[in-house]
C-alpha cells in the first residue's frame, strides 16, 4: 500500500517538475508588445477589501487617464489583478503568479504592511520592483538597515504618523495620559503604537494601559473595561476600520467619554456605520489627504474621480492614484519598460505632483510629504488641519 | 487598586463575560447535540451560524421585520440549512469511517464561508438599529440592554431546549438515539429522522446566537463564524461533550474566563487561555465538567 502511495506521489512530483520546466524553456506567454503590463496584488476581498478596491480604483483612475492621452511610450498600460484575500500567504502567492504567469513588469500593491512584507522577497528574488501604495510600516523598504532595492512606496510610514498622533495629543489635545489598544495581528498596528509610545513619552504625557486584541475580535469589552479603570484622557487605536468601528461603539457603551485617535486605518465610511454617528464625536485620526482640502491638484482629482465611480475618493484612492502617476513618471523618464531600469528610474522620483502633494522619495524609497488630522463630527469628516514634516 | 473599585471590575467583567459566555453556549449546544447523536465534530456549526445571522441582516434590512419575527426567520432558515447539510454530506457517511465524515465537515465549512463570501461579498456588513441600547446604569455597574436580551432570549432558549428533551416524544427519542443507535432503530425509532431534527435545533440556536451577536455587535462577515465556532467548541468539550447541561455551563465559563483574563492578566493571553483550557481538560478530565466515563464499546 505505502509503496503505491510513494509511486504516485513520486510520479507527481516529477510531472508536475516536468511541466514548470517545459514553462521555464518554452519562455512562457508572448507579451503583446502594444500593451506594458502592470500587475495588482491586492486586497479584492477579506478583512481589508474595502481599502484594496478603492486603491484599485485610484490607479485604474490615472491609467485610464493616461491612455486617453496615447499611453506610456506609445503603449497602452494595463493592470492585472491577482487578489490575495486579505493575507499574507495568500499575497505571496498573487504575486508569484503575477511575476512568473502574467509576466507583469512591475507590481503594485498590496495595501497592509504585512502583506506587503510577504509579497516583496518574491519581488526582490525575481527583480520585478514592487511599488505599494499604501503600507505604511518602516521595514517595507528597509531591513536591518539596508533598502529593499526593488521595493518602493508612495505614502508616509508609521513612525510619522505616530509622531503627529503623539504631539496632535500632546499639542492640540493638551492630555497628560494616554491608553493604547493595538493590534496584535498587524505589523502596522504594532509599529504604530510603539512610536505612539515613545513619542507621546517625550513630550511629558503618561501611557497608563497598553492592551491588546486580534483582528477579527468582535467583543472588546473586557479589555475597555480595564482601560476604563485606568481613565486615561486619551486612547489611541491604530488600527482597521472594522475592528476600529467596534471597539468605539463599545468603548462609548461602557461609559467611556474621553477623546479616542487613531491612523489612517480608520479612514471607510464602515467605521461610522458599524460605530454610529454619536459615538464617533470627539474622534480624530491622521490621514493622507483630506477630500476638504482646497489645493486644485485634489480637487480636480476629486472631481474625475466622481465621475468615474460617483463617489468621493478616499485616502486610499488617491494613494493609488499618486502611486500609479509614480509609476507612469518613472516608466517615462526611464524610457524603457525594462524592470531593472523601472526601478532604478522609481528611485530617482523628485519632485512629482501627485494628488496629495509634491513627493520626492528619499534615500530609504519613502516619500516625504504631508499629513492631516481629520475630525469625525456627526459621521463626517472634517479637515482639522495640516501638518508638515 | 482600592477593593471597592476592583469590586466594581470585577462585577463589571462578569457581566461582560456573561453575556459573551451564553452566545457561546447557544453555539456549543448545537456542537453537543449533533455528537450526542451521531458522534460527529460538526466543523460546519460556526458556518451555520453566520447563515443565520446574514438571514437576520436580509430579513431585518430588506424585508424591514422587526426583532422578534426576523430571530424566527433565521432560526427556521438555519434549522432547514442544518437539515440540508445533514442529507446532503453527512448521512450518505453514515457507514463511512468517522475520519471521513470529519474531512466532509470541514468541506461543507470552507463551502459555507467562501460560496457566502461569493454571495454577499466579503464586505462586512451593518445590522440597522432594530433594538435601542440604552446603558442601564446599577451603582457605578454598566449593564447594556442589549445585553440584558441576550441573556434572556439565550436563557429561554435554553428553558425549551431542555423541556424539549426531556419532556417530548422527539426529546426522548433523541435521547434514544444519543445513549444506543441499533437498539433505538430496532424499537421502532426513524433514526435518520431524529437526526435530522437535531441538526435542525442545534442549527437553529446557533442562527439564533448569529442574530443576538448581530445585533449587539452591529458587524456581520462571511468568516465570523471561524473564531466563535472554536470557542464553542472548547467551550462543549469543557462542559462534556454530548452533555446538553455541560454545553451550556462550559459557554459562560469560557466567556467568564476569557472577559477576566483579558480584564485582570491581559488581554494578549485571553485566546491562549481559551484554547489552554482545552488542554488542561482533555488532560485531567477528558469526559469535560459535566460528562460521565463511557467505555468505548467495542
Amino acid at each position: 500500500m505505502s509503496k503505491k502511495w510513494l509511486l504516485l506521489i513520486s510520479t507527481i512530483v516529477a510531472v508536475s517538475l516536468f511541466a514548470v520546466l517545459a514553462a521555464g524553456c518554452g519562455g512562457g506567454a508572448k507579451t503583446d508588445s502594444t500593451e506594458i503590463k502592470i500587475g495588482g496584488d491586492f486586497e479584492i476581498t477579506g478583512g481589508v477589501a474595502n481599502f484594496g478596491k478603492s486603491t484599485v480604483n485610484g490607479i485604474q483612475l490615472a491609467f485610464k487617464e493616461v491612455n486617453a492621452k496615447g499611453g506610456v511610450l506609445g503603449k497602452k498600460i494595463v493592470l492585472v489583478i491577482a487578489d490575495n484575500k486579505s493575507e499574507p500567504s495568500e499575497s505571496a502567492n498573487a504575486i508569484t503568479k503575477l511575476i512568473t504567469q502574467d509576466k507583469v513588469v512591475t507590481v503594485l500593491g498590496p495595501v497592509a504592511s504585512s502583506n506587503v512584507l510577504a509579497a516583496s522577497q518574491i519581488a526582490i528574488d525575481n527583480k520585478i520592483p514592487l511599488l505599494t501604495a499604501t503600507a505604511t510600516a518602516e521595514k517595507v523598504t528597509v531591513d536591518n538597515g539596508k533598502v529593499k532595492d526593488y521595493i518602493f512606496r508612495a505614502c508616509f510610514i508609521d513612525p510619522f504618523q505616530g509622531e503627529v498622533m503623539a504631539n496632535f495629543a500632546a499639542k492640540s489635545l493638551k492630555v497628560k495620559t494616554a491608553a493604547v489598544y493595538v493590534d496584535n495581528a498587524s505589523d502596522y498596528s504594532k509599529g504604530l503604537a510603539q512610536v505612539f509610545e515613545e513619542k507621546f513619552a517625550k513630550n511629558g504625557g503618561k501611557i497608563v494601559a497598553s492592551e491588546a486584541f486580534l483582528a477579527k475580535d468582535t467583543d472588546f469589552k473586557s479589555a475597555l473595561t480595564k482601560i476604563k479603570a485606568a481613565n486615561p484622557d486619551v486612547i489611541f487605536i491604530p488600527a482597521y476600520y472594522q475592528e476600529v468601528g467596534l471597539i468605539v461603539k463599545q468603548a462609548r457603551e461602557l461609559g467611556i467619554t474621553c477623546p479616542m485617535i487613531g491612523t489612517d486605518g480608520w479612514d471607510s465610511p464602515k467605521v461610522v456605520e458599524i460605530a454610529g454617528a454619536a459615538a464617533l464625536n470627539n474622534t480624530y485620526f491622521s490621514n493622507h489627504y483630506s477630500p476638504e482640502d482646497k489645493d486644485p491638484n485634489v480637487s480636480n482629482f476629486v472631481e474625475a474621480y466622481k465621475k468615474e465611480y460617483g463617489q468621493v475618493p478616499d485616502a486610499l484612492a488617491a494613494l493609488g492614484y499618486d502611486a500609479a502617476l509614480m509609476l507612469i513618471d518613472a516608466i517615462k523618464r526611464a524610457n524603457s519598460a525594462e524592470p531593472a531600469k523601472i526601478k532604478d528610474a522609481l528611485a530617482q522620483t523628485k519632485n512629482l505632483q501627485v494628488s496629495t502633494g509634491i513627493l520626492t522619495l528619499d534615500a530609504s524609497h519613502n516619500p516625504i510629504k504631508s499629513a492631516v488630522v481629520i475630525e469625525m463630527k456627526d459621521g463626517k469628516q472634517t479637515f482639522k488641519e495640516k501638518i508638515n514634516p | 487598586m482600592e477593593t471597592s473599585s476592583f469590586l466594581l471590575q470585577f462585577a463589571q467583567q462578569l457581566i461582560n463575560g456573561i453575556s459573551l459566555g451564553s452566545i457561546y453556549a447557544l453555539i456549543a449546544l448545537g456542537y453537543t447535540m449533533v455528537y450526542g447523536t451521531i458522534k460527529l465534530i460538526n466543523f460546519a456549526h460556526g458556518d451555520v451560524y453566520m447563515v443565520g445571522a446574514y438571514i437576520g441582516f436580509f430579513a431585518t434590512t430588506f424585508l424591514g421585520m422587526s426583532f422578534l419575527p426576523a430571530l424566527l426567520l433565521a432560526m427556521v432558515g438555519a434549522g432547514i440549512l442544518g437539515m440540508v447539510i445533514e442529507r446532503a454530506a453527512y448521512r450518505p457517511l453514515r457507514n463511512a469511517p468517522k475520519i471521513a465524515v470529519l474531512i466532509t465537515a470541514i468541506g461543507v465549512s470552507l463551502f459555507l464561508e467562501y460560496g457566502s463570501m461569493l454571495l454577499v461579498t466579503p464586505q462586512p456588513r451593518t445590522f440597522p438599529a432594530i433594538l435601542s441600547s440604552t446603558p442601564i446604569h446599577f451603582g457605578g455597574l454598566i449593564i447594556n440592554s442589549q445585553q440584558v436580551l441576550i441573556l434572556g432570549v439565550s436563557v429561554f432558549l435554553m428553558v425549551v431546549l431542555t423541556y424539549v428533551v426531556n419532556y417530548t416524544k422527539l426529546g426522548k427519542a433523541m435521547r434514544a438515539v444519543s445513549f444506543d443507535t441499533d437498539t433505538a432503530r430496532l424499537m421502532g425509532i426513524d433514526v435518520d429522522k431524529v437526526i435530522s431534527y437535531t441538526f435542525a435545533v442545534g442549527s437553529a440556536l446557533a442562527a439564533a446566537a448569529g442574530v443576538l451577536v448581530g445585533v449587539y455587535y452591529n458587524s456581520i462577515d462571511p468568516l465570523m463564524g471561524i473564531m466563535p465556532g472554536l470557542k464553542a467548541f472548547v467551550a462543549a468539550v469543557l462542559g462534556g461533550i454530548g452533555v446538553i447541561p455541560g454545553a451550556m455551563l462550559g459557554g459562560v465559563i469560557m466567556g467568564v474566563i476569557e472577559a477576566l483574563v483579558s480584564g485582570f492578566i491581559s488581554s494578549t493571553f485571553r485566546d491562549a487561555a481559551a484554547f489552554g483550557i482545552l488542554i488542561v481538560i482533555l488532560l485531567f478530565r477528558p469526559a469535560g465538567l459535566l460528562g460521565k466515563n463511557i467505555r468505548e464499546k467495542v
